[in-house]
């Protein structure tokens, strides 16, 4: 794959909010070909709501999102729907389609976007499947796959168009270290292999920055720190070092705002 | 006071904003340009689970509800030495009424409640965004099947109602009661106008079809993705089909047959 076919993604000054609480405030970030970024930060913090920004499937209040200078949310319905047979997504459950075998599942978006022969299209589901470690499941149904298993055969069907673009959103979440392992050394073997555009939503700190070339910190609606995992752990900021070590103590509150205990345990108030 | 005005105008404008939202998905998944090819087969899937999965139900409700038509009908009749008209009786309270509303109601339980609670856990699982990330719209793939499913298989399911009620009641009427055969069917068949009893009986059920399926596939599709959400939704299917059923059915009578 020519550097040409890789997809540079921008956001640029994005604003979004959801039930009038304010997810992103002006955030920007530049997503680069080839390479594996990740977008890291709490639970809650909104990173499955930007690979849905960026995606489409949500609509921010302004700003853009650009990819290879498409403006994603300026396109009509079918326009969107092209942009997005060029981009591959691992959904945090894997999202396979329930009625269908393994085998169906993969050859899907090729049989929708594509007019390959059977045959052809046989081959390419096995590759793939091969590629994930899932052949010989190939025909078991998505109810008969472990959490691992299941992850797995999303990945191969994310990989089926062999897309410019791939999301993954938290790739690691729930996986025991085996899967987890095997799920790193996926991720890292198809960026080098297909040379895609990896974005990787992640809260687990050593798997991503293993894999990760750059990353993004977001908390509270905007990027709190960037650069590569070496320049990361650099960083002196206490809200970026609390994450990074996993503290309970420190800027980032462990609790949700609410008045202090005292004042609503003897305050005389008995609103809950 | 002025909180409960407040939350009143909330639920108006929620319940406002939620039929522009069902209008809006009715028109992206049927609004399109036919793709047979590509269609066909989701739909006969559908119509499997939709339609042929809900004939068991349908045709021991229909039996029975005739066989109790002709049962009462015979009891009330004979007192007035009319009992040759159970035909006509059952005839005509299935082919008008009971065939249409309690066909309609049967599938709400039966069909609406499955597709809602089907395409809510699709939601849930993320697999209608997966659809849509792939580049396969949902409306097209997940919706429109469903929708047509439902169009077409209630007035069928009606239509073998109101077969099967009828056979339940010459059951009952001539071979257990014993009322003559000839005049119980040339009774049914003097009386029953094919215009403005069996037609207007089917124009009912393609009404019923069309709001009962809308209903079920808006409620899942718009169900908070969730396990309490999706209980939810499926209830609304139910309660909401059937209001919608019972309130039309009488506005479609007064339609048709108030002026007799």
């Amino acid at each position: 794959m020519t550097s040409d076919s890789k997809s540079h993604i921008e956001v640029r000054n994005l604003c979004f909010s959801r039930s009038g609480r304010s997810i992103f405030e002006d955030v920007s970030l530049s997503i680069e070909p080839g390479k594996i970024t990740a977008i890291m930060g709490p639970s809650g913090t909104g990173k499955t709501t930007l690979l849905k920004l960026i995606g489409g499937q949500l609509r921010p209040d302004s700003g853009q999102v650009l990819v290879d200078d498409f403006n994603v949310h300026a396109l009509n319905r079918k326009w969107l729907f092209h942009l997005r047979a060029r981009m591959g997504m691992l959904f945090q459950s894997g999202a396979l389609f329930t009625d269908m075998t393994v085998f169906e599942n993969v050859a899907f978006p090729l049989r929708v976007h594509t007019d390959l022969d059977e045959p052809l299209i046989r081959d390419l589901v096995l590759l793939k499947l091969n590629a994930v470690g899932l052949r010989g499941a190939a025909e078991l149904m998505p109810s008969e796959l472990s959490g691992g298993m299941a992850r797995r055969a999303a990945l191969a069907r994310a990989i089926a168009l062999d897309p410019d673009i791939l999301m993954y959103d938290e790739p690691f979440a729930g996986q025991d270290p085996i899967a987890m392992g095997v799920l790193i050394k996926l991720i890292r073997k198809l960026n080098q292999a297909l040379g895609h555009t990896s974005i990787i939503v992640s809260h687990d700190i050593n798997e991503t920055l293993s894999i990760a070339d750059f990353v993004y910190l977001i908390s509270d609606g905007r990027v709190l720190a960037q650069g590569t995992p070496d320049e990361l752990i650099k960083i002196e900021d206490p809200r970026v070092l609390q994450f990074l070590n996993g503290e309970a103590d420190g800027p980032v509150p462990f609790h949700f705002p609410a008045p202090s205990l005292s004042a609503q345990l003897l305050g005389g108030s008995r609103d809950r | 006071m002025i909180d409960k005005l407040q939350r009143l105008g909330k639920d108006v404008l929620g319940r406002i904003a939620a039929t522009g939202r069902a209008g809006q998905m009715l028109v992206q998944s049927l609004v399109v340009p036919p793709a047979p090819k590509e269609m066909f087969p989701l739909l006969v899937k559908q119509l499997h689970f939709v339609g042929v999965l809900s004939l068991v139900i349908i045709l021991v409700s229909g039996l029975f509800i005739g066989m109790v038509l002709g049962l009462q009908g015979y009891t009330i009749l004979v007192d007035y030495g009319s009992e040759q008209a159970v035909g006509q009786m059952v005839a005509l309270s299935l082919v008008r009424e009971l065939a249409p509303v309690v066909t309609a109601l049967l599938f709400a339980g039966r069909a609406g409640s499955a597709v809602t609670a089907e395409i809510g856990l699709m939601k849930a699982t993320e697999q209608l965004a997966s659809y849509e990330m792939i580049g396969v719209d949902p409306m097209r793939r997940i919706i429109a099947p469903r929708l047509w499913a439902g169009f077409i298989s209630l007035p069928i399911l009606t239509m073998i109602f109101a077969v099967v009620g009828i056979w339940g009641g010459s059951l009952v009427a001539v071979d257990w009661l014993g009322i003559y055969a000839g005049s119980f069917w040339a009774n049914m068949q003097a009386s029953v106008d094919f215009t403005t009893d069996v037609l207007n009986g089917v124009i009912k059920s393609l009404v019923f079809g069309f709001v009962v399926i809308w209903i079920a596939v808006f409620q899942g599709y718009d169900a908070v993705p969730t396990s309490e959400g999706i209980s939810k939704a499926t209830t609304r299917t139910v309660v909401y089909s059937s209001l919608a059923v019972l309130g039309l059915d009488f506005i479609l009578t007064a339609m048709m047959f108030g002026e007799i």
